[in-house]
Formats: C-alpha cells, sequence, structure tokens
C-alpha cells in the first residue's frame, strides 16, 4: 500500500495537502472522508486518525495529521523543489513564521467567514445575527489587511520571489470566504494579482478542480435533522 | 551587535525561547518589552514589529516572529542538539504535528486563566462565569489529549526525547498552573513528563524562567502589577472579547 491521503476538499487544509501532491506527481490513494455526512466523526476513520480530522497521511505505518506536518513531510521526503521550503536559515525562517502566525488569525477568520456567512444558515438552517456576522467579516477584513501588510508587501509570493508553502496554504484558506460569497479580492489589487500568480504557479486546471467543491457548497441542500444534529457540536467546536 | 531577542516571561512563547537559548547557550541580547505596561504596542516597539507581538528576534536586519519559527531558526542557525528538532524525517513530523495541534488546541486556551483572574480585572473587566467553565472544559480537554494521543507511553510528546514540543507544551502548561489550576492532579503520566522535562532544562533554569508568572497572583495581592498604557487598553479589550 503506497501514500494514502485522507481528505475532504470541502477543507481549507486538504486542499493545500491535495494540490502539493499533485502539482509534484505524488503517488497517493484518495480516500475520502466526507465531512457533510460526518465520516470524520466514525468509528472507522478514528482508526486512522482519534483527533477526527482531517487531512490524515498514512505512509506505510506511519500516519500523520496535521496539514502543516504533512507538506513539510512531503516537501522532504520526496526532495521538492526547493522554494516550497527553502533550505536558506532566512528564507525559510519567512516560511515558518508565516505557517505559525496563519493558524489563529487567516484559519480562523476564513473558517468562521463560511460559516458565519453561509454554512450555518443555508446548509444547516441555523440563523446567525447580524451583529455576530458583522463582527466575523470585520475580523476578517482586518486580517487580510495584515496579509497585505505584514507578509505580502511588495513581493511577488507572501515569503519571497518565488511560491512557498505559505502561499499555498494561504491562498487555500481564502477560497472559504469566497466559496461563501465573500468579496475578498475586490478593492485588494495586489492580493488579487497575488492570486492570479498563485494559481498559475499552481496550475489554472489542478486550482480549479481543488476549489470545485467549496465553490459549489452554496448549493448544497439543507442537512436533514439527523445530520444536522451529529455535526452540531463538531461545527461549534471547531469554530470557537 | 548580536542576536536580540524582545520579550517577557509572562507569556508562554516567550519563556519556551528564552529556556531553549538559555539551555543551548546560545547568546542572546534580552530585551524586556512589558506587556502588562503595554510596551509591545509603543510606537518603538511596532517599528521593530509591526504586530507588536512578543517574542521577537532580531538577527541584525533580519527580524522574525512566532515562537516555533524563532526556535526552528535557533536550533539550525546554532546546531543545537539533534533531538531538539530531529533531522530523521518521521521525527521531524511529529514535531510539527504536535506544533500544529498546539496551535489550535493549546496556544489561546491556556493562556485565557490569567486573562480571566489577572487581565481583565487590572482593566476592569470581568469575563462571565459561563465562558471561564468553557474555558475549564477546553483545557480538560487538550489536557487529555495531550496524554491520550501525544504522549501515550512515550516519554515525550514528539519521542523517546525532549523536543521543542515539550517545551512549547511546557510553558503553555505553567500559565494556568500560576493562576493555580491543578492541571496534573489525577494525570500521573502528564505529571511525570512534566518532571521529566523539568528536569531535563534543570531546576535553576525552569525556576528562573517561571518566577515572573509563579509570582503573578502575589503581585495581584500586592497590587504591584502596573497600569496598562492605553495603546495596550484596546489590544486587551480585543483579546478579551475573543474569548469563547
Amino acid at each position: 500500500m503506497g501514500l494514502e491521503l485522507y481528505l475532504d476538499l470541502l477543507s481549507q487544509p486538504c486542499r493545500a495537502v491535495y494540490i502539493f501532491a499533485k502539482k509534484n506527481d505524488i503517488a497517493f490513494e484518495l480516500r475520502m472522508v466526507d465531512l457533510i455526512k460526518g465520516q470524520h466523526l466514525s468509528d472507522a476513520f478514528a482508526q486512522v486518525n482519534p483527533l477526527k480530522k482531517v487531512p490524515a497521511l498514512k505512509d506505510g505505518d506511519f500516519t500523520l495529521t496535521e496539514s502543516v506536518a504533512i507538506l513539510l513531510y512531503l516537501t522532504r521526503k520526496y526532495k521538492l523543489p526547493d522554494h516550497w521550503y527553502p533550505q536558506d536559515l532566512q528564507a525559510r525562517a519567512r516560511v515558518d513564521e508565516y505557517l505559525a502566525w496563519q493558524h489563529t488569525t487567516l484559519r480562523r477568520s476564513c473558517l468562521r467567514a463560511l460559516w458565519h456567512k453561509m454554512m450555518f444558515p443555508v446548509f444547516l438552517g441555523e440563523p446567525v445575527s447580524p451583529q455576530t456576522l458583522a463582527a466575523t467579516l470585520a475580523e476578517l477584513d482586518v486580517t487580510l489587511q495584515l496579509l497585505e501588510d505584514k507578509f505580502l508587501q511588495n513581493k511577488a509570493f507572501l515569503t519571497g520571489p518565488h511560491i512557498s508553502l505559505a502561499d499555498l496554504v494561504a491562498i487555500t484558506e481564502l477560497m472559504h470566504p469566497v466559496g461563501a460569497g465573500c468579496q475578498v479580492f475586490e478593492g485588494r489589487p495586489k492580493l488579487a494579482t497575488w492570486r492570479q500568480r498563485v494559481e498559475a504557479a499552481v496550475g489554472e486546471d489542478l486550482f480549479r478542480e481543488a476549489h470545485e467543491v467549496i465553490l459549489k457548497a452554496k448549493d448544497l441542500p439543507p442537512a436533514d435533522p439527523t445530520i444536522k444534529q451529529k455535526l452540531m457540536p463538531w461545527v461549534l467546536a471547531m469554530i470557537r | 551587535m548580536g542576536l536580540e531577542l524582545f520579550l517577557d516571561l509572562l507569556s508562554q512563547p516567550s519563556r519556551a525561547v528564552y529556556i531553549f537559548a538559555k539551555k543551548n547557550g546560545i547568546p542572546l541580547e534580552l530585551r524586556t518589552v512589558d506587556l502588562i505596561k503595554g510596551q509591545h504596542k509603543s510606537k518603538e516597539f511596532l517599528q521593530i514589529n509591526s504586530l507588536g507581538k512578543l517574542p521577537t528576534l532580531k538577527d541584525g536586519d533580519f527580524i522574525l516572529t512566532e515562537s516555533s519559527a524563532i526556535l526552528i531558526y535557533l536550533s539550525c542557525k546554532y546546531q543545537t542538539p539533534d533531538h531538539w528538532y530531529p533531522s530523521d524525517l518521521q521525527a521531524r513530523a511529529r514535531v510539527h504535528e504536535y506544533l500544529g495541534w498546539h496551535a489550535d488546541c493549546i496556544r489561546g486556551t491556556f493562556g485565557v486563566p490569567l486573562w480571566v483572574q489577572v487581565l481583565g480585572p487590572l482593566i476592569g473587566v470581568q469575563v462571565p462565569e459561563e465562558k471561564v467553565e468553557r474555558n475549564r472544559t477546553a483545557i480538560d480537554q487538550a489536557l487529555q489529549w495531550l496524554e491520550d494521543k501525544f504522549l501515550g507511553d512515550r516519554p515525550f510528546l514528539a519521542g523517546q526525547q525532549v523536543t521543542l514540543a515539550d517545551l512549547m507544551a511546557l510553558e503553555e502548561l505553567m500559565q494556568p498552573v500560576a493562576l493555580g489550576y491543578e492541571l496534573f492532579e489525577g494525570r500521573p503520566r502528564l505529571a511525570a513528563w512534566r518532571g521529566q522535562v523539568e528536569a531535563f532544562l534543570g531546576a535553576e533554569l525552569c525556576q528562573e524562567a517561571h518566577s515572573i508568572i509563579l509570582s503573578i497572583l502575589e503581585q495581584v495581592a500586592k497590587k504591584t502589577l502596573p497600569t496598562p498604557s492605553p495603546e495596550a487598553y484596546l489590544a486587551m479589550l480585543l483579546r478579551i472579547a475573543r474569548i469563547p
């Protein structure tokens, strides 16, 4: 059994891992874990990852969770092009810095934007107060500004002249609020041109393929009561 | 000018970097930036780190934030013993796996008691009991995962030896401990892990690094804490508002 990746392209970190593996021609078996159906909460999946989260990687006996860990593992194992995670000490530190920063900032804002703007009202049938939505979108705004001012600045990519893991992780996060109908790139020309560069570097077909699910999420039929009951505790814990 | 580290030992990630540097004999000029006074939001400090966060490393013109990035940078630059950040593919992956989970489930959560008991009251804000309870539950849940998934039957969180993961974790756990939370009660494996990590680091270094946080409640009682600056006040309010 070769490499297995347990993924659902609805999830931002899963998209980053998927794009990365495909872009770098890493052979893997895709094991779909359907989040909307609650498959990640099943006993079967708990055997793979007791934390019940995707993405997860299985390389023979070695099971690994956490998308950044997975991306770094793949980079090193397959000796991928240096620009993804440079050998140069300071260039690499910049990538590490972004990957650490984004957890509690961009990742959080993008996740909450998706759920507050769309998934709660449309998929789960749970109203979200205008104040909550406004606060979430305001937070997203602040985070996007930081992304531009502190990380991108006047560079081609977030951490330098070439695409790195930082850009991949960031772009897949930003597609979450895009999927919810948020105008992330409008009025932000710097970020918009960065996005174009990232898409071009990744490959537009691959980028489109990876984002089909999130871009269609607004068309998800409302969850039936059983599913909703199953998913609610997980959702509430996730977007805290 | 050599390496400069801007830090406040009140902060968990500051302590992790401090301990790592001291343990490994890494020469650093320490620049204390008083969080409670709000010096991290001062014009001077924002020139150095526009995010106004600690710790921040300055290596000549190179400025680096985020404690895990700083730890990795220092471990590579100063070629610290391999066990901290193992070169072995899978061993290193385990460190990153822990750090990823830590960012989601430990960071943010374990700092809340300080906000509730010390920093909130300092600016006249009381965090609702409901949130305090929710935080307690989150802490308990995280400790369970720490014990079951990361420690398991291993001596340390990411393997057989001390790594950056253990340092990051220990310093986060010290925060609620300093506020009177009995994190290690009924958790013998976790207590043993803590003992091992502290023994490895050395009692003197631990005492030195932990003295500020461990004396925080005493400072509250004696009313010797400084007053936050206006710049810090807003940042503190925002932070408290984010407590789930």
